[in-house]
C-alpha cells in the first residue's frame, strides 16, 4: 500500500472524523460476522467497569505535527497538522507533575521535538525531579530532518531521557512500505548517532528502546523471539545496538483502520483480535496507570481513546481541573478499539503486557 | 460443494474432532507441543512449516503459515528462500530418481 501524503484530516476523509470511526468500529455489518462487545469480555471477568490502579504514568501528547506521514499512524499526523501545545498548557502538565507521583512521563507526538518549546519542556520536567523517567517517543528521522535537530541525541543524553523509536523491520522495504520512503535509511543513521553517544551501551544507564508493530494486518507475537532478531540483524548489518523491543499490536483507529477497510483486511483483522483475545492481559492494560494528556490540555485514559475523542469520564476532564482522588476513581472508557490491547500477550506502549495464552 | 477448497475452511480446523474426538485430541496436543520452542526456536520451525506446506502443498497450511512466520518477523526474502527449499527437495526428489532411471537403462542397453 502507498504511503499516504496528506493526513486524513488534510484529505477531509471521512475517518479523519472520530465519531465515524466509532460508528465503523461498531458496525456489525461492515465487519460480516457478530462481534461481541469488548465490555461483555470484561463483564465476563468482573472488570466492568474498568477501574485504574493508579496514577503512574503520565503520557503527553505535544502535538500532531511530524516529518513523516506513517501509513499506520492513529494519530493521523503529518506535515499539515498544526495542532501542537502551548507553553501555558505545558506549565499546567508542569502543575500535575509537581504536585502527584507519576514515576513516568512520555512524551509523544506526532514528532515530539517539533514542538517549539520541546527542549524547554524536558529541562524543566528534569528540574522537578531529577530521577523522573522521562521517555521520548522519537521517530528517529527527526534528527536527520533539519540541522537543528542534528544535536538531539546529546540533548536526550544531558537529560537522561529514555529514547523509545518506532522501528517495524529490520529490512529497508518493509519499514519504507509502513513509514515512507527513505525513513529506514535515516532511521539506521539516527540509531548510529544514538549509539555514538552512549545509548543502548552496556553500563551507559541510556536506554534506547525499538518498537516493532506488524507492517500489514496481522499480530506481533512473542517479543522476546522478535527482539533476538532485531538484535542479530541490526548488529550483524548496522553495527547497531539497542536495549528492548516492544512489541505493540496494531490499533484499528485512524489511518491503520483505513488501510486495514481499503485492503480488505478489516473483518479478518477484528476477528483475529477476537479469536486472540486473552483476559490476563485485559487485566493489565495500560489505560489502568496512564493518563494520557492532548495537545490541549484534555484528559483521556489512553492514547487512542485520546484519538478518539473519548475524554475521561469524570469532572476532571482537563488539566485546569486535575483532581487526583476523581481521576483514580473514575471509570475507564472502552469500546471495540480496546480488543487491540488485549490480544495475545496484550500490548500497551511498553509493548507485552501478560503471557499469551495458548 | 463447489470447490474443493474454502478458506473459511481453515477456520474449522479446530473442529475436526465432531467426528472423533479423542483423535482429534491428541493430534492437536501433538501438534502444539511440536510447535513450541526447543532446540529450534518457534520462528524456525514456523519457516520450516512454511516450506512443508508447500512441498505438500496444502494451501490451508500456506495461508496460516504466511501469516504465521510474518506474526514471528520474517521478512519477504526468508519466506521465498524457504519456499526454494522447498522447490529444490521436491526437484531433486525427482532428479535423484533419475539415478535409477540411469541403472535401468544400462542394465537394459548393450
Amino acid at each position: 500500500m502507498a504511503n499516504p501524503v496528506k493526513s486524513l484530516k488534510a484529505q477531509k476523509h471521512e475517518l479523519g472524523e472520530t465519531e465515524f470511526q466509532l460508528k465503523v468500529l461498531n458496525d456489525t455489518e461492515k465487519l460480516g460476522f457478530e462481534m461481541p462487545k469488548f465490555k461483555s469480555k470484561l463483564q465476563a471477568i468482573d472488570l466492568y467497569p474498568l477501574k485504574p490502579t493508579g496514577l503512574e504514568i503520565l503520557q503527553i501528547n505535544v502535538g500532531k505535527m511530524c516529518n513523516q506521514v506513517c501509513a499506520h499512524c492513529h494519530v493521523d499526523a503529518g506535515p499539515d497538522r498544526k495542532e501542537i501545545m502551548t507553553k501555558e498548557t505545558m506549565e499546567l502538565c508542569l502543575d500535575a507533575l509537581k504536585n502527584h507521583t507519576f514515576h513516568t512521563v512520555d512524551l509523544t507526538g506526532g514528532a515530539p521535538e517539533m514542538n517549539p518549546n520541546f527542549r524547554w519542556f524536558v529541562e524543566q520536567i528534569r528540574a522537578i525531579d531529577s530521577e523522573i523517567k522521562i521517555i521520548v517517543r522519537c521517530n528517529l528521522t527527526i534528527i536527520l530532518a533539519n540541522p537543528r535537530f542534528h544535536d538531539l541525541p546529546d540533548f536526550f543524553k544531558t537529560h537522561k531521557v529514555e529514547v523509545v523509536s518506532s522501528l517495524p523491520a529490520y529490512t529497508e522495504a518493509r519499514t519504507d512500505a509502513q513509514r515512507g520512503n527513505g525513513v529506514f535509511r535515516d532511521s539506521i543513521k539516527a540509531l548510529q548517532m544514538l549509539n555514538a553517544v552512549g545509548y543502548g551501551q552496556v553500563g551507559s544507564g541510556l536506554e534506547l528502546n525499538l518498537v516493532y508493530n506488524p507492517s500489514g494486518a496481522f499480530l506481533p507475537s512473542g517479543q522476546a523471539g522478535l527482539e533476538l532478531n532485531f538484535k542479530r540483524k541490526l548488529k550483524a548489518d548496522f553495527g547497531i545496538e539497542f536495549n528492548q523491543l516492544f512489541a505493540i499490536t496494531n490499533i484499528p483507529i485512524s489511518r491503520y483502520l483505513d488501510y486495514l477497510i481499503v485492503s480488505d483486511n478489516y473483518g479478518a483483522y477484528m476477528e483475529k483480535l477476537l479469536n486472540a483475545y486473552n483476559p490476563g492481559a485485559a487485566e493489565h492494560v495500560m489505560c489502568r496507570n496512564t493518563l494520557s494528556i492532548g495537545w490541549d490540555g484534555f484528559v483521556f485514559d489512553c492514547d487512542f481513546n485520546q484519538m478518539l475523542d473519548l475524554k475521561v469520564a469524570c469532572g476532571a476532564k482537563h488539566l485546569r481541573d486535575f483532581d487526583r482522588e476523581e481521576l483514580e476513581n473514575r471509570s475507564i472508557i472502552v469500546n471495540q478499539h480496546c480488543f487491540g490491547c488485549t490480544a495475545g500477550a496484550g500490548s500497551s506502549c511498553g509493548g507485552e503486557v501478560a503471557q499469551a495464552t495458548a | 460443494m463447489k470447490t474443493y477448497y474454502n478458506p473459511e475452511d481453515l477456520k474449522k480446523f479446530g473442529n475436526i474432532g465432531e467426528f472423533g474426538q479423542e483423535l482429534a485430541d491428541k493430534f492437536f496436543s501433538y501438534y502444539n507441543e511440536v510447535f513450541k520452542a526447543g532446540a529450534l526456536t518457534e520462528r524456525e520451525k514456523s519457516l520450516i512449516a512454511l516450506a512443508v506446506a508447500h512441498a505438500v502443498q496444502c494451501p490451508y497450511c500456506i495461508d496460516a503459515y504466511t501469516s504465521d512466520t510474518l506474526e514471528k518477523g520474517c521478512a519477504e526474502d526468508e519466506l521465498m528462500e524457504a519456499v526454494h527449499v522447498a522447490s529444490a527437495i521436491r526437484g531433486g526428489a525427482s532428479l535423484v530418481h533419475g539415478v535409477q532411471m540411469m541403472n535401468k537403462t544400462k542394465e537394459l542397453l548393450m
